[in-house]
Parts: structure tokens; C-alpha cells; sequence
């Protein structure tokens, strides 16, 4: 029932940020940040009371996963907004919070028994962490899209709808590097918690299951970008496209690596 | 003089792309366009313009197709264009059509950027270099003078000019667009034409902060430099200075490229892939086309940086509407003035004139004097009549007598001035 409420304020909000994109009315805007940060605020309420439903913090299912990465999206934004003004940003996050919020309802809903083994405190701290490592990341890949969309415009020089809507090139490039600088020690500290609870959950630090190998290869990608970027000045374009790159990676660990790979982790469904 | 013999053939950015109006650019012999114009038969008078955006001759001429064809073959000398493509770049306007365009022209309604406020200058500077070879007559000069009065009037009259931003305006929204705050950026001046001032102007007004120019003549950059408080450098240094700079703006005369991709892939590493902003307002291009295929580079010739103003063009088009209602009231002022510019009119307007102030005189007189006859009184307008009679005699004989076209304008164009035949239309305006 909250869950479905705050469904709805997502895709409120997320309507009112197209009708903005559109309109550019300010008024709009407003009221499409007033309906995300309430669909937000309700939420969290959600999360809370899954967590005294469930007895334990609710992040062990797949719907619970990806609502959780929807939420830590939302706050991840909205705690940028603080900082920000990146013109027409919420349009583009708004979207891809409300796929995550549909995928999310679509999966089920049940809470799944806790293996004994894996009931530590290192459940929160290691899977909060890292979803919400993905939330920035998924803001890197919202803003490394916008700059792609902005950049072919200004080279193919026809200007449609984003190139009035859009921020400036400059200003994409430092949001895609300022998401990747809080997501990727997000990420770091979300594998190495990881391992701190395989030890105490299976005895010893990595076992190389899917899950692992894969968050490690986008580790490894993230990693390359921001070294690239500070030794070899890779921005733009080529960082947008890693950016988004990275972003596919986040998500083939999320739920490629579920579905098609199955190892330890494979009880988050 | 019929008001047909005004033409003005030319190309413009509407008619021909960059790649056609390049190669009509005269910037090797500043004086071929005069010889060779002077040369072609039937161009009685003429004024030729050339500018980034345009070239073309404004003429009078008695007989026609001949003519109109040397200017073509003129205009299309240097070119690769088959004689047969000529027609699809060109406009030709004749008469009442000529004269619109040319106050269009003078105006900036005819510009790139409606309202952008060098081409006033550029005309007064194509019909003195014109008229200083003696190369425009009296039909051209007049013609010339009212295009400057109208394009002064539309300015003061319209907002036209007040929202005037031409390629330089569009310039900086791009770099906007690039660079978001323009704030500690830098701009490289390549050549220290005009242009090139003026785009330096508007990005410094938007908080660029330092202005480096690079000119073939050092001692112009450093004029130009002055004016910013930026550094001049030589040609040589470029490739140097580009790795420091954000913004090149590059207005040469040369008539190749000046820089090519494969000059720029290598500076682009020493930048760590900063963003560079290229402008190319230079006619014949200054730029390889293919730098705009580089990652992080921004290239943009005259006729991109068009597109970015039709973005807000409409707040400006009602301006103009107004702009063109002038336009066409002043053509017809023109039109009635060369209508007047013929033997039977002056004549007609001389005696008009003497007969008004004879009329005027005789009113005067006769209102003091109360003791006249009749037959006095008839006898002192007869008087009256036969002195204006006899002092238009010989005006008028001196006005029939020639025989060569260009002596009659002349004549009647001085007699009209003599007599301040057209004083009073300009009074009426």
C-alpha cells in the first residue's frame, strides 16, 4: 500500500518534470521537485515499515533491492540539488527512478526468510552502501547521457529541443565527474564491507562469485576513468560514454549476474 | 533615365553557400574589381560591395543584357562555377526591386543577423572607395546617400538596432553553450580585422579574461591587443598559443586554410582534451572543415553561427516588419524623385517654382498698393512673367541642349540643385 502511494508520487512527479522539460515554466518545476521529494519522504516510510515487517533490513529481495536503489537515486539527487542547479537534471534522473520504481513493482513482493548465516549487522552497512554507490553512479549516467545529447547537437550543429534545455557542456562534464567522485568510494567502500561480511558469513574475504568478479570489473572500469581523467585529461564525450558504460556495468551486477549467473549472492531475487 | 537602368547583381549568404561565396573573394588586388568593372561596356555607373557575407555591384545601366553578363562573368572569374550554374547562386534586381534591396542592405534587414550594425559601415566604405575612382554618378550618389539616410532612420525609428547582435552574439551563446561562465577564459584572435574586434568586444563584455591576437602584421595585433589589454603575438607563435586558449577566433584574409586537423590533433593532448571553441568568420574559411570530427572541438563557420540566432529570431521579426514598411515608403520617394530626374518634370517643377514666387510677389506688392488700375495691374504681372520667362530661357536651353546620357543627369541633377527642385520634397518628409 506505501509502497504503491510512493509509486504514484514518482510518477507524478516524474510527469510534472517532463511537462517541465517541455514547458520550461519554473512554477513546474518547482512542483515537480515538491512531488519527488514527498514521494521520497514516503518512501523512506516504506522502507521503514518493510524493514519492521521483515525483522531485518529489507534488502535481501529483488524488489526490495531496486526499490532501495530507487530511493538512494532520489535522495542522491535531491542532496545534489542542494549544491547544484544543473538545469532540466530531474527530468532525466526522474526517469530512471520511475523505471526503477516499475520494475520494482513488478517483482515480487514477499519477504524471503533470512538465512541464519547471513544475519549480521554487515547486511545493512554493506548493502546500503553499495545501492546507494549505484544511485550516484545512476546520476553519472544521467548526466553522461545529457552531455552526449548536448554534444551532438552542438556538433551537428541543428538545434532541436536539448540544446536551449540542456546546461552548457562544461557544467555536464563536472556533474558527471562529481557523481563518479562521491559514487566510485561509495562503491570502494561497498565491496570492501562486502568482503568484511563474506569473512564473517563464509570465512574468507572473496570467493570470486559472479557477483564479486563483476562488481570488481566495474570497479575496475570506474577506477580507469577517474585515473584517465586526472592523468590524461579524458573528459567529454569519452567520459560521458564511460560514464554510461560504468552504469551498464552497475547494472549487469545487479541483475545480470542474478539471473544468468548464479553464485553465493544469488539469493537476492 | 528610366528607373529600370538601376540594377544590383550579386550573391549573398541566402543565394550561395560558403563554399561558392569563398571563391569570389577579392582580397588579393583591391583595385581588380574597379579596373575590371570600368572596362565592361553599358556600366555607366557602379558601386562594389564585398563583404564576409555578400558580394555585390550596384550599377545603372542603358542597355542591359549585355552587360548584366560581363558583371557575371566578372563576379564568377575566379571560380570554378560552370557559366551555366552561375544563374543559381545569384539575385538580380532591377528598378524599383534594386532600390528595396540596396536600403534592405543598408539597413541590415538583408544580413545574416537582422539588425547587425556592420554592414552600414561596410557599404559607406564600399561606395566612398567607389566614388572615390569616380565610378558612381549622380543617380548612384544620391541613391547611396538616401540608402544611408533610410538605414539611419529605420535605426533610430525601429528597435532593430538596439537588439541588434550579429555573428559575434551568436559566437558567444555557443561559447555559453560550451563553455557554461566564460569567466577566466581565453580568447585567441587570429587576424585583427574588424570582425574580429567586434567578437572580442562582445566576449569580453561577457567576462572573458585575456585577449591574445595573432596578426600576419605584428604592429596590428599589437593595436588590437592594446584595446583589450591582451598580448599580441606573430602568426609563427599559433599552434603555441593554442594550447593555452579556449576561444579562437579566426578572421585572416588569407586564401587557404590556416589550420588543418592533423595541426590540431596533437594540441588537443597537450590540452588534456579542454574544450577549444574554434569561430571561423573568415571568407575564404580559415579552418579545415574537419576539425569539427575532434573530440572536445567546436567548430564554427559564418554560416553555422547563423542558426544559432534563428533560435531567437522572433522577438526580432516584428522590428522588422516595421523596418520594411519604412523601407518600401522611402523606395517610393525614390522612385518619385528619378521620375522627376527627367527633362519635361524639371522644366515643369523650374516653372512651377518662378510662377509660385512670382504669384507670391505679386501679392505681396499689390496688397501695399491701392491706387492701382486694372490695366496697371495686369500690366505689372505681364512684367512679372516675361522676367521669369527670360531667366529660364537660358536654363532651359542649357537643360535641352545635351546630348551624351551622362551629361543630361548631370545637368538636370545640377539644375534641380541650383533651383532646390527637390527642397521641397524633403521639406514634405
Amino acid at each position: 500500500m506505501l509502497f504503491s502511494l510512493s509509486l504514484i508520487g514518482y510518477y507524478l512527479s516524474t510527469t510534472t518534470y517532463i511537462i517541465f522539460f517541455v514547458t520550461q515554466k519554473n512554477k513546474i518545476r518547482s512542483a515537480a521537485r515538491c512531488l519527488l521529494f514527498g514521494a521520497g519522504v514516503l518512501h523512506t516510510v516504506t522502507i521503514i515499515s518493510r524493514y519492521f515487517l521483515a525483522g531485518h533490513t529489507p534488502l535481501t529481495t529483488h524488489h526490495d533491492t531496486v526499490s532501495f536503489f530507487a530511493w538512494s537515486m532520489t535522495w542522491a539527487f535531491l542532496s545534489f540539488r542542494w549544491r547544484y542547479q544543473v538545469k532540466n537534471f530531474g527530468t532525466f534522473v526522474s526517469l530512471v527512478i520511475a523505471a526503477l520504481m516499475t520494475i520494482a513493482a513488478l517483482s515480487s513482493q514477499t519477504i524471503a526468510e533470512l538465512p541464519p548465516a547471513l544475519q549480521s549487522a554487515w547486511l545493512p552497512v554493506h548493502a546500503s552502501i553499495a545501492i546507494i554507490a549505484d544511485g550516484f553512479l545512476g546520476m553519472g549516467f544521467c548526466s553522461g547521457l545529457m552531455y552526449l545529447l548536448q554534444e551532438r547537437e552542438l556538433k551537428k550543429k541543428r538545434f532541436g529541443v536539448f540544446y536551449s534545455r540542456l546546461p552548457s557542456l562544461d557544467a555536464l562534464d563536472n556533474l558527471i565527474q562529481h557523481c563518479l567522485t562521491v559514487g566510485f568510494p561509495l562503491l570502494t567502500l561497498g565491496i570492501i564491507t562486502g568482503s568484511f561480511w563474506a569473512k564473517q558469513a563464509w570465512g574468507a574475504y572473496w570467493h570470486w562469485d559472479p557477483k564479486e568478479t563483476w562488481s570488481l570489473i566495474t570497479w575496475f572500469l570506474y577506477a580507469a576513468m577517474l585515473h584517465q581523467r586526472f592523468i590524461a585529461g579524458w573528459r567529454g564525450k569519452r567520459a560521458a560514454i564511460l560514464a554510461i558504460i560504468g552504469f551498464i556495468a552497475v547494472l549487469f551486477t545487479l541483475w545480470g549476474v542474478t539471473f544468468l549467473l548464479p553464485g553465493v549472492h544469488s539469493y537476492v531475487r | 533615365m528610366s528607373v529600370d537602368s538601376i540594377l544590383v547583381l550579386g550573391v549573398n549568404h541566402k543565394t550561395a553557400p560558403v563554399e561558392v561565396r569563398e571563391q569570389l573573394a577579392f582580397t588579393s588586388d583591391p583595385e581588380r574589381p574597379f579596373r575590371k568593372l570600368r572596362e565592361i561596356p553599358g556600366c555607366s555607373e557602379f558601386c562594389f560591395l564585398s563583404t564576409c557575407n555578400r558580394v555585390e555591384v550596384i550599377f545603372t545601366s542603358p542597355h542591359q543584357m549585355e552587360t548584366i553578363r560581363s558583371i557575371k562573368k566578372f563576379l564568377f572569374a575566379t571560380s570554378n562555377i560552370k557559366e551555366d550554374d552561375i544563374d543559381n547562386f545569384i539575385y538580380l534586381h532591377r528598378g524599383a526591386d534594386a532600390i528595396t534591396h540596396l536600403y534592405r542592405v543598408a539597413a541590415s534587414l538583408d544580413s545574416m543577423v537582422v539588425g547587425e550594425p556592420q554592414i552600414l559601415g561596410q557599404l559607406k566604405d564600399a561606395y566612398r572607395n567607389s566614388a572615390d575612382r569616380e565610378c558612381t554618378g549622380v543617380i548612384l550618389n544620391r541613391l547611396l546617400h538616401k540608402a544611408f539616410s533610410v538605414a539611419k532612420r529605420i535605426r533610430t525609428e525601429t528597435n532593430i538596432g538596439s537588439s541588434a547582435v550579429s555573428i559575434s552574439y551568436a559566437a558567444v551563446e555557443l561559447a555559453k553553450k560550451i563553455f557554461g561562465n566564460l569567466e577566466g577564459k581565453k580568447v585567441l584572435l587570429v587576424g585583427a580585422g574588424e570582425m574580429a574586434e567586434l567578437a572580442a568586444e562582445h566576449l569580453v563584455n561577457q567576462g572573458i579574461s585575456e585577449v591574445i591576437v595573432a596578426n600576419r602584421t605584428l604592429e596590428r595585433a599589437v593595436n588590437l591587443a592594446k584595446r583589450f589589454n591582451g598580448k599580441a603575438v606573430g602568426l609563427a607563435e599559433l599552434h603555441a598559443q593554442m594550447e593555452l586558449v579556449d576561444i579562437l577566433v579566426s578572421s585572416t584574409g588569407a586564401s587557404g586554410l590556416i589550420l588543418h586537423q592533423e595541426d590540431v590533433k596533437p594540441i588537443m593532448k597537450q590540452r588534456k582534451n579542454r574544450p577549444l571553441f574554434l569561430i571561423d568568420i573568415a571568407v575564404p574559411r580559415d579552418l579545415d572543415p574537419k576539425l569539427n570530427d575532434l573530440d572536445n572541438v567546436y567548430l564554427y563557420d559564418v554560416d553555422d553561427l547563423s542558426q544559432v540566432v534563428e533560435v531567437n529570431k522572433a522577438e526580432r521579426e516584428q522590428e522588422a516588419l516595421r523596418a520594411e514598411r519604412i523601407v518600401t515608403e522611402e523606395t517610393l520617394k525614390f522612385l518619385q524623385w528619378i521620375e522627376d530626374m527627367q527633362l519635361t518634370p524639371t522644366i515643369a517643377a523650374m516653372r512651377r517654382k518662378a510662377d509660385t514666387i512670382a504669384q507670391a510677389e505679386l501679392a505681396k506688392t499689390l496688397s501695399h498698393c491701392s491706387n492701382l488700375t486694372a490695366r496697371d495691374i495686369k500690366s505689372i504681372e505681364k512684367m512679372a512673367g516675361s522676367i521669369l520667362n527670360k531667366i529660364l530661357h537660358d536654363p532651359i536651353l542649357f537643360l535641352k541642349e545635351g546630348h551624351n546620357h551622362e551629361d543630361k543627369q548631370l545637368k538636370l541633377d545640377f539644375t534641380r540643385k541650383i533651383f532646390g527642385l527637390d527642397l521641397e520634397h524633403e521639406k514634405e518628409e
